[in-house]
């Protein structure tokens, strides 16, 4: 590790972070309705990985499918106040979210893990054997 | 769907007037308040923050929350395509009088802080019988 204090840390990840804010990666392809978590996506080696963050969620009413190069996502987030009580300051979002994101690599569906864990989702993906590049040796 | 405007959930980043001593950028959790016949709750969104990271304080009526987040999970991954940036979690209220401040319980999961803040019991409402 070239640093080692973790408060360097966190600023080095927030301008790595900020760099690729909107980059081309995923270009047009990312569509949805609702009120969408926003997404981090990742790339570790030849996986990629998803982060959202996706406070309150019911695990059981997520959804994650995957086909080909295509992932949608789906979700219900309920915020709940309970009777008779006076609001004073609303911010948290609530309703019935879903996307899909057109990935630059295939997937191997039956190799997706998905994990909920602190009001984060992240979606593991493995690219599809077949997708991978091969080196070439040269005679 | 596609071509529909894309809504993403803005983050806020911390506006306040005391600056941090660190050099990373924070953030101020959505937070929802309601009050209820005996206590008011204040509910936050701290994704990614587990529960020992988590700072609640109450000194001169106001109280103030840091949480912070877990920046290890991070390691060995490259971004490729980003729409929101990662920080700590950092806010502070004015405790209003009617609160205890000796009487306050926190619950934190999956992501959501919830502050249950008991009202003084002589600051309750109070059904007055009539004889």
């Amino acid at each position: 590790m070239p640093y080692s204090d973790p408060f360097e840390t966190l600023m080095q990840l927030q301008e790595a972070l900020d760099s690729f804010r909107s980059s081309a990666w995923l270009s047009t392809s990312t569509s949805g309705g609702g009120a969408f978590p926003p997404l981090n996506v990742f790339r570790k080696k030849d996986d990629i990985v998803i982060v959202a963050e996706a406070p309150g969620l019911k695990k059981d009413e997520l959804e994650i499918q995957v086909k080909g190069r295509t992932i949608q996502i789906a979700g219900v987030k309920t915020v709940n106040y309970g009777d008779r009580v006076s609001l004073h300051r609303r911010e948290r979002t609530s309703g019935r979210f879903s996307r899909s994101l057109d990935l630059p690599v295939e997937i191997d569906a039956d190799k997706v893990k998905a994990e909920y864990r602190d009001g984060m989702l992240a979606i593991f993906l493995q690219r599809a054997e077949h997708d991978k590049p091969r080196s070439i040796k040269i005679a | 769907m596609a071509g529909q405007e894309l809504e993403v959930q803005k983050k806020k980043e911390l506006a306040s007037q005391q600056e941090k001593t660190i050099p990373a950028r924070f953030y101020m959790p959505s937070t929802d308040i309601f009050e209820t016949g005996d206590a008011l709750k204040v509910v936050m969104e701290v994704p990614g923050v587990p529960k020992d990271a988590l700072d609640v304080k109450i000194e001169n009526d106001v109280l103030s929350v840091e949480a912070r987040i877990e920046t290890a999970n991070y390691n060995g991954l490259e971004p490729v395509y980003t729409e929101y940036s990662v920080g700590h979690f950092a806010r502070s209220f004015t405790l209003p009088e009617q609160v205890d401040q000796h009487n306050i319980t926190a619950q934190l999961e999956d992501g959501v802080l919830t502050l249950t803040l008991n009202k003084r019991p002589e600051t309750k409402p109070r059904r007055i019988a009539i004889q």
